[in-house]
């Protein structure tokens, strides 16, 4: 919403400066987003005489002008046709910022005279678009202020425009009149209001109104008159000026003079050609299908609902949104039919969004105009009509009704000190909702007609408290929940989303943040891109689902930092994966990612391919941070993203997954186009069981006193046994000597034969009440044997 | 006496090796040697002689043996020496390689949020990122035709034909979140609810996901003043200064009444933000007195309930404090920015070490 000064000060008697309106107007709520203060960059510009003006010796268009200035007599080259003797002009000394060029003027050699400023064209200094010569004022000192000059002969050219963001409730605040109001409630002027007188009519209407009975609830108020004898040039400079400072382009009389009350006073109005509307008009629902030229130019096509003003012969105007171009008027109409209604703001904003159509008519309708002052501001514009185009009136045609909306608040004025924390004397809060124009009933506040946005007492505390400044709110402590020491806030799944976070980034993972949503393809290669999780109106393809998996977004990442040249890389994110399009269809993962070698190449040899069980110390790693249970099986089948024979599910038990690592599948790879082969890891953070202790005590620890005893054997398997059956076996053997078996050594192949290995395990036996003898090991060391040979197939290596 | 003692001193003294030592030691104090042999002989003296010549040769006897042990440790830190001199390495080289990992700014940032408003009495709620409408917008006092609707450039979720229910939506913004933690809790509560939102925007200044938090305390007697002061309190302690000044601008939201903008104090010096001084004003977010209308949504009686809620953009506030020019970047895992403005793994926010450890 754009306003000047001056047009708000039609409206509020007020010796603020622009500075101040503008600081009020944001406290207020009406958020200035731009000033546009000409008298700002005009400063600088003085007033000169020009007492020489000589050809240039070495340019025909040029003249040596000897300008008076208020720093004394300078030389300044011109090329103004109008440049000469005795005219008062408008000089820019050298280091002033000219607007219109884009320059600070220097001392310069113009074809080798030397020239110390400038004289000025009114573009040169955006005052409008004239350029045909520099300016020559009729009046003025040398040295006086330019701007000083414009603002005492011609203030229009100097009036500063503001601009607002106006938010969704206060549709009454897209008028000037509004504006106004807010700033006389503050204080900061007094609020001018004239009396409306009515024109009254010299003639019957010729053109009947009516509205059908089922279109009453959208299109409740419809009125007009017809102005007949009209003569529709330009409208006069006054007018087409404050159009123009508010960025719109004036038409004619009678269009201007409905955008100058649009934006006056929040009162949308029509005017049709009266000589070409065939009968009378009728506000209707649109049966579907109907069509119409509208202003702009261009056909909109109807659906069922829609409420369109139809004259005996076809549609003519989308109510409350647009005219039709061929009911409109022209610089030849003499006669015509001016329209003032009130539209429903749900209908109108439906209908608005239905046909993509935009214009200031709509949006205010849809904030709420003021349905009471439909027919006052019916009458003011009658009289702009005949004071700027003459012709006479008819008597005014009404159909429908000013809407039924009365309601009362009871203001209770120890709210704002309890809700707000403002202390305010009662007195000042009625002032203040009475110069908002609420009419008080004792303690029963009876909103205006153009707030339709108040609904409630808590409007009536945001009222007050906006008016009397939240900008001078004092803080208040709020009170601690608790006396003492803080206690811990976070849940056990923040707590260990966190752990996770920060195991991972210690690992050497670099933590990605990436989109929750993917592309199709790349969602279907992780078991996802159903319409489940399909959005219906993504910005791109390359977002239009719901990552099923973390994966993808990070080997997207990879892919895109191998572009950049990197080798070895390890991303890692905690986030949330979607299993399907319901709220709460979402579950935490963890996962990681390394492609490429271990690190950079080095001197040391330490640099190798990633592989798998990297990705597994690294899952092993996140999962005891997490506090699951240190003896987890490792089965397989994952999905099929992964290396069928090289991924491993940590379990605790075959449905009780809780993390996954290995080989990311080459098929995945090539999809994605990733050079692999990549190694990635995914936790179930919420799969973790709770830990059983409740209390921070540890069992005791339980050391043995006696001698441990460790001893080694090699086995030869079939290549496909895998290494834990081996260590469960011994394990087995005897559970209480057992302490603990570890796998030191694995050979494939060479001599021991194709689809063979060897693998060597380290047995800790720990004896509890007597030191072993040579038998007990001997006896134990068989047992061992005994049970891998048989759980295996195996046989100890000689 | 003196030659045997002047002989064997010179030789220890001499010895080249330790094997040389120990031939010295077998000829001097070896069970043959020569000195051995002499006490030997200290048998056949008179008691007189005995007095005299037994403490001489004892004597002898442990010069000899301290010399040798001299000898000895002097010829092994001569080899050491030698040896060590062997083992230079150049150090000059660089380490064998060891990955650093790094903790992305909005999780940190999460973090240090938490730390403050937990020292408040603030918990931390979550809530789904797919919502029902009913929970992103009319729980929130903002019906189907609400011109605020429209205006939040929603991300629908697609709907299977025939499925007439209202689509759901990306969440717009994290208040959703009040009403299930209010359903869930009821009154008083304080919560902090930061996370993932969506909307369909895409430009220098916006990417379709971001993050925000809302803050919501409900009790019987919180006002306006005490957000303002909590605000302040969260901006002070977030830039690490004493004080940074907080600016109500009333506006407009569905959901709050009265609404008002937050503005930081700040001063933009030489492109440089210092929060809490200057003369501009930084907009940080909306917030306000939760509407009566949420409060019924969410099960809890406006009439003995009352509280603020606020919500500001996490991004944002990383961006503001650690100077990070780009909101895009965010989001594209390019290596150089994740190492370059990623976090240590160990610096966890607190209050009581700083926020940056």
């Amino acid at each position: 919403m754009k306003f000047t000064l001056s047009w708000l000060r039609e409206h509020l008697e007020t010796g603020a400066s622009v500075v101040d309106l503008a600081d009020t107007l944001t406290d207020l709520g009406l958020e200035v987003e731009e000033v546009v203060d000409p008298l700002g960059t005009l400063r600088p510009f003085t007033l000169g005489k020009i007492l020489k003006a000589e050809q240039h010796p070495d340019a025909d268009r040029l003249r040596v002008c000897q300008v008076a200035t208020d720093q004394g007599e300078k030389q300044i080259i011109c090329g103004a046709p109008n440049a000469r003797k005795g005219i008062t002009v408008v000089v820019a000394h050298p280091g002033t910022y000219v607007p219109g060029i884009d320059t600070t003027i220097q001392v310069g050699k113009i074809r080798g005279v030397e020239s110390h400023g400038m004289m000025c064209s009114e573009r040169e200094m955006e005052l409008s678009d004239e350029h045909d010569g520099i300016i020559e004022l009729t009046s003025g000192e040398i040295g006086e202020s330019y701007a000083d000059w414009l603002s005492a002969h011609d203030p229009g050219k100097v009036d500063p425009m503001i601009e607002i963001a106006i938010t969704p409730n206060r549709g009454d605040a897209l008028g000037v009149e509004g504006i106004a109001r807010d700033l006389a409630a503050r204080g900061i002027g007094t609020k001018i209001t004239k009396p409306i007188e009515p024109v009254p009519g010299t003639f019957p209407c010729p053109i009947g109104v009516s509205i059908d009975d089922n279109t009453l609830p959208a299109a409740p108020l419809f009125a007009g008159r017809v102005i007949r004898g009209v003569t529709n040039g330009p409208s006069p400079a006054w007018l087409q000026a404050k159009l123009k400072a508010i960025g719109l382009r004036p038409i004619s009389a009678l269009v201007d003079i409905t955008n100058f009350f649009t934006f006056d006073r929040n009162r949308p109005l029509h005017v049709f050609d009266a000589d070409k509307v065939s009968g009378n008009l009728r506000v209707h629902l649109a049966a579907g299908g109907e069509e119409l030229l509208a202003l702009d130019e261009k056909t909109y096509r109807f659906s069922p609902g829609h409420v369109l003003i139809s004259d005996d012969r076809t549609v003519e105007s989308i109510a409350g949104i647009m005219g039709g171009e061929e009911s409109g008027v022209t610089e030849d109409t003499v006669n015509v039919f001016l329209e003032s209604a009130y539209w429903d703001p749900v209908t109108t904003a439906l209908t608005a969004r239905d046909l993509k159509i935009n214009s200031d008519a709509k949006y205010r309708f849809e904030r709420g105009v003021d349905p009471a002052f439909t027919l006052p501001g019916l009458e003011l514009a009658t009289r702009m009509v005949l004071d700027l185009c003459g012709g006479e009136a008819s008597d005014v045609v009404v159909a429908g009704d000013v809407p039924e909306d009365t309601r009362a608040y009871r203001l209770d004025t120890k709210r704002i000190e309890s809700l707000v924390g403002m202390s305010l004397p009662d007195a000042e809060q009625r002032a203040t909702l009475e110069k908002l124009g609420f009419r008080l009933d004792g303690d029963m506040a009876h909103p205006p007609s153009w707030r339709s946005d108040v609904r409630g007492e808590a409007d009536l505390v945001e009222e007050v408290a906006r008016i009397a400044s939240l900008t001078k709110l004092e803080p208040k402590p709020l009170k601690r929940t608790q006396t003492g020491v803080g206690r811990p806030i976070l849940t056990l799944a923040q707590r260990r989303e966190r752990a996770a976070r920060r195991t991972m980034a210690a690992l050497g993972y670099n933590e990605c943040v990436t989109y929750s949503f993917i592309d199709q393809a790349s969602a279907a290669l992780f078991g996802g891109g159903d319409d489940a999780t399909r959005l219906e109106n993504p910005i791109s393809s390359e977002m239009s689902h719901m990552r099923p998996a973390l994966l993808p977004g990070l080997l997207q990442a990879a892919k895109r930092n191998q572009a950049r040249g990197f080798e070895d890389i390890a991303l890692f994110e905690v986030g949330t994966a979607f299993h399907g399009g319901e709220p709460g269809e979402q579950h935490l993962l963890v996962t990681g990612l390394l492609v490429g070698p271990t690190g950079p190449r080095d001197p040391h040899g330490a640099r190798r391919g990633v592989d798998v069980f990297d990705v597994k110390a690294d899952a092993e790693a996140v999962l005891a941070a997490l506090g699951a249970p240190a003896k987890v099986q490792i089965l397989r089948g994952a999905r099929e993203w992964w290396h069928p024979g090289r991924h491993g599910m940590l379990c605790l038990g075959p449905k009780k997954v809780l993390g996954v690592f290995g080989e990311v599948h080459p098929k995945v790879l090539k999809a994605m186009d990733v050079k692999g082969p990549a190694m990635a890891l995914t936790i179930w953070p919420d799969e973790v069981p709770e830990p059983r202790a409740t209390g921070p005590t540890r069992a005791a620890l339980d050391i043995a006193d006696l001698q441990a005893v460790e001893r080694d054997f090699a086995f030869v398997l079939d290549a496909d046994v895998e290494a834990l059956s081996v260590v469960n076996a011994a394990q087995g053997a005897d559970k209480a000597l057992v302490e603990h078996v570890a796998v030191f050594d694995e050979f494939i192949g060479g001599a021991l034969g194709e689809g063979k290995k060897s693998l060597a395990i380290s047995v800790m036996l720990q004896p509890r009440e007597r030191t072993l003898t040579d038998e007990d090991i001997d006896a134990v060391s068989a047992k061992i044997v005994e049970k891998v040979t048989k759980a295996t197939g195996g046989t100890l290596r000689g | 006496m003196d030659d045997l003692r002047g002989k064997y001193l010179d030789l220890i003294a001499g010895a080249a090796d330790e094997a040389a030592l120990e031939d010295l030691r077998v000829a001097a104090v070896g069970k043959k040697g020569e000195i051995s042999l002499k006490m030997r002989e200290l048998g056949k003296m008179s008691p007189e002689e005995r007095q005299v010549a037994g403490p001489a040769l004892n004597a002898l006897k442990d010069e000899v043996n301290a010399a040798l042990s001299a000898r000895k440790t002097a010829l092994e830190d001569t080899a050491l020496e030698a040896r060590l001199a062997e083992e230079w390495l150049d150090v000059s080289l660089p380490s064998r390689p060891r990955r650093q990992g790094t903790v992305h700014p909005v999780p940190q940032v999460m973090e240090e949020i938490t730390a403050i408003f937990a020292d408040m009495g603030f918990s931390v709620a979550e809530g789904p990122q797919i919502e029902t409408d009913w929970y992103n917008f009319d729980a929130l006092n903002m019906p189907a035709h609400h011109s605020a609707r429209a205006e939040m450039d929603t991300f629908y979720m697609a709907r299977a034909e025939g499925d007439d229910r209202p689509p759901h939506v990306l969440r717009t913004h994290t208040s959703p979140v009040q009403i299930r933690s209010m359903e869930a809790q009821g009154a008083p509560i304080r919560i902090i609810a930061p996370g993932r939102t969506y909307r369909a925007d895409y430009d220098q200044t916006h990417t379709p996901m971001f993050h925000q938090f809302e803050g919501l305390a409900i009790d019987r007697d919180i006002s306006m003043a005490n957000l303002k002061w909590v605000l302040e309190e969260f901006a002070a302690a977030f830039f690490e200064v004493d004080k940074v000044e907080v600016r109500f601008r009333a506006s407009h939201f569905p959901f709050t009444e009265p609404s008002a903008e937050i503005d930081f104090r700040c001063s933009w010096e030489g492109g440089t933000l210092k929060l809490g001084e200057g003369e501009d004003w930084l907009e940080a977010g909306g917030s306000g007195m939760v509407h009566p209308n949420v409060l019924r949504s969410a099960g809890v009686d406006p009439d003995t309930w009352q509280g603020f809620a606020f919500g500001l953009g996490i991004d944002r506030l990383a961006m503001l404090k650690y100077g990070i020019p780009d909101l895009r970047a965010f989001f594209e895992s390019d290596l150089r920015w994740l190492k370059h403005y990623g976090f240590v793994p160990l610096d966890t926010p607190t209050l009581h070490g700083g926020l940056r450890g």
